[in-house]
């Protein structure tokens, strides 16, 4: 088990690399003075192009300049993003709880109702709730998120002004800003609750419904899908018959003998849902004007804002190894099979 | 994924006498199979349609200006209009014609997504096969680059390659073509390693046929159907990240004849007047029904493929 994970620990770095390696290879399709602004943290150093293409060897041997920069992204520099007005790092930095409470939301909802649909279909195999889900799955494989979330706004918000798009409201946004409010975690919904501010709460609330439930509906896809036909094989084999036939009831065969064993494919695509969800948090924050990572990234991207564009690389990357590594050990906690090897 | 070769006479995989099913040809059985599912037929038909609209699209939006897959636009009025004479579906804000759009956008999803496809089943055919039939070094190396390529969220890496080569169609497509070759070569690497010890290649190794002749009359033939299921498969998706693309202001530009862009323009006009909240419905629906049904096409015609070539997937959705 501990070898298992050091080797995987051991990849990571691997990876890591060759993600550095790939971006750094997109940026040389740049001329050297867009390069330039990578290094630069101040618009007042602008003047000073020439210079800093000479200090940084821009014009030298590719492997001299990635080396240079991988030291630089090493010790946490990533230049200067013109459109968040601050350090690439920092920006990160202040953009990055927003999406982690959108990706916790989505994750915990997508899980539940996911999981619980899938199991639901194959229980119930052939009958309403079967069928349904399956168009679900279809039709969630088949509808771009954007369309779904623009939708989502054009009834909920357009229609019923029920759930607003961004992430809180004119007033609880001043009141956030002011210095009554304190910051521990940088997630909303936590810190509100740590603040005892019930309507920021449910103002932060509010505008997280429908994110969410964009999210979840694409995702929910996938693992309905997995995890109904696993669990319509697992409820094929002999050791739940055996449950059945000494009379367990239903409920506990298909919670406690059957479930459990189905999960486990379903833990392999925890990454591919992975993947999808820092996909699917681009489009949504942009869909909902929600001010996380994704929104950043993507104007980034529109305006040549290169430095952003490589940090928001970077970051999406590494959330991605990360996640796999987790994926993996999880994967490895449950199935004896692979503990053992 | 393998696949059986359809010239094969069927196997019958049922104990019950198999007199009175006469033996079928690949053709035959890929019908049966389609009639057998309606979902197949529905996804069939949709796709065919789309087929048929991309073709006739000159015909059914006659295009005025220069570049046919340029919207024609009458005035610069900043408010959408309702479907009416002249704009059956309507019109976006700056008055861009939804239905020309709506035509011509099809044409440019065939466009991408089979520029998309070629491309990487090029990259995968080179690559692919240096890499599942000569292995060793070079086999180790185009596999962990394939791996630092798939450690990128698919989208994300569009978007970063977008932003660096400036944003178009042109460079939209390259940027998803990038994004989807790994997995083209992945499969085609375990298709030559499953395919190279097989007899009749040894066979032919043994006649004295070089690598190439090989690698092109005897691999690749029978890698076809698993390239067409992953295809097939993937159409849909290459599409809704293209217009993810657009919709995020990185691939087609404003006026472009292209789902994704129209539905860009929609975005501001979500909410509404005060008296109706759905007066601008259509900016939103009209683009997005399209994508809707071409890409729901895509995956139940994939599905079926899938359930046809590969025996081994079935009955397992």
């Amino acid at each position: 088990m501990a070898a298992f994970i050091l080797r995987r620990l051991f990849l990571l770095p691997l990876v890591a690399l060759g993600v550095s390696m790939l971006v750094f290879a997109l940026l040389q399709f740049l001329t050297p003075a867009m390069r330039a602004s990578l290094y630069i943290h101040d618009p007042k150093q602008l003047g000073a192009l020439p210079e800093i293409i000479q200090k940084y060897h821009l014009d030298q041997p590719a492997y001299v300049q990635y080396w240079d920069w991988l030291m630089r992204v090493a010790h946490g520099d990533l230049g200067w993003s013109e459109t968040a007005r601050e350090p690439v790092a920092d920006a990160i930095r202040g953009f990055f709880p927003a999406t982690l409470e959108l990706g916790i939301y989505s994750f915990v909802c997508i899980l539940a109702f996911g999981i619980w649909l899938g199991t639901q279909s194959a229980v119930h195999k052939d009958h309403l709730i079967d069928h349904l889900s399956r168009f679900t799955s279809i039709s969630g494989a088949s509808l771009p998120t954007f369309v779904w979330g623009l939708l989502l706004l054009m009834v909920f918000y357009g229609h019923f002004g029920w759930f607003p798009p961004g992430r809180l409201s004119l007033g609880a946004d001043l009141f956030v800003r002011s210095g009554k409010f304190h910051w521990y975690t940088g997630l909303i919904t936590v810190d509100a609750l740590l603040n005892r501010q019930g309507w920021i709460f449910w103002d932060a609330l509010r505008h997280l419904v429908l994110p969410v439930a964009t999210l979840t509906y694409f995702l929910t896809a996938v693992l309905v899908r997995i995890t109904r036909s696993s669990m319509l094989e697992t409820l094929r084999t002999d050791y739940v018959r055996t449950a059945q036939a000494k009379g367990l009831a239903r409920r506990v065969v298909v919670d406690k003998h059957a479930r459990r064993n189905a999960l486990i494919p379903v833990i392999t695509l925890a990454s591919l849902l992975f993947v999808g969800l820092l996909s699917g948090v681009v489009i949504t924050e942009t869909v909902f004007n929600y001010p996380g990572i994704g929104r950043w990234g993507v104007g980034a991207s529109q305006q040549l804002d290169i430095p952003a564009v490589t940090g928001f690389a970077l970051i999406f990357a590494a959330l991605l190894v990360v996640g796999n590594l987790c994926a993996d050990v999880l994967y490895a906690l449950v199935d004896p099979r692979i503990r053992l090897q | 994924m393998s696949a059986i070769r359809s010239s094969s006479p069927a196997i019958p995989l049922s104990r019950a006498p198999a007199a009175r099913r006469p033996a079928e040809t690949g053709w035959s059985r890929v019908l049966r199979r389609f009639r057998a599912n309606p979902l197949s037929m529905l996804g069939a038909l949709i796709v065919a349609f789309f087929v048929i609209v991309a073709l006739l699209a000159p015909f059914l939006a006659r295009p005025t200006e220069r570049n046919p897959y340029m919207i024609p636009h009458s005035g610069y009025s900043s408010d959408p209009h309702p479907p009416g004479p002249g704009h059956p579906f309507g019109t976006t804000e700056e008055q861009f014609d939804l239905f020309y759009g709506v035509i011509w956008g099809t044409r440019t999803a065939f466009l991408v997504a089979l520029t998309v496809v070629a491309t990487a089943v090029v990259i995968a055919l080179a690559l692919g096969s240096l890499s599942g039939y000569f292995g060793g070094a070079w086999d180790e190396l185009v596999m962990r680059v394939t791996d630092v390529f798939l450690a990128f969220p698919g989208l994300i890496l569009a978007v970063v390659i977008v932003a660096v080569l400036g944003q178009s169609v042109r460079n939209a497509v390259i940027a998803i073509a990038v994004v989807e070759w790994p997995t083209y070569t992945r499969l085609l690497r375990g298709e030559f390693l499953r395919v190279r010890d097989l007899e009749y290649v040894q066979a032919a190794q043994a006649l004295g046929s070089g690598s190439l002749r090989i690698i092109l009359r005897h691999v690749i033939p029978n890698t076809v159907y698993p390239m067409l299921i992953l295809a097939s498969l993937n159409m849909g998706g290459i599409v809704i990240t293209f217009a993810a693309l657009s919709f995020l202001g990185l691939g087609a530009p404003p006026g472009y004849a292209d789902w994704g862009q129209l539905i860009n323009l929609s975005h501001n006009w979500i909410a509404g007047t005060a008296g109706d909240p759905f007066t601008f419905w259509y900016t939103l629906i009209v683009p997005g029904t399209a994508i809707f049904l071409f890409v729901l096409g895509w995956n139940l015609l994939g599905d079926t493929f899938r359930d046809i070539f590969d025996p081994r997937l079935q009955g397992s959705r």
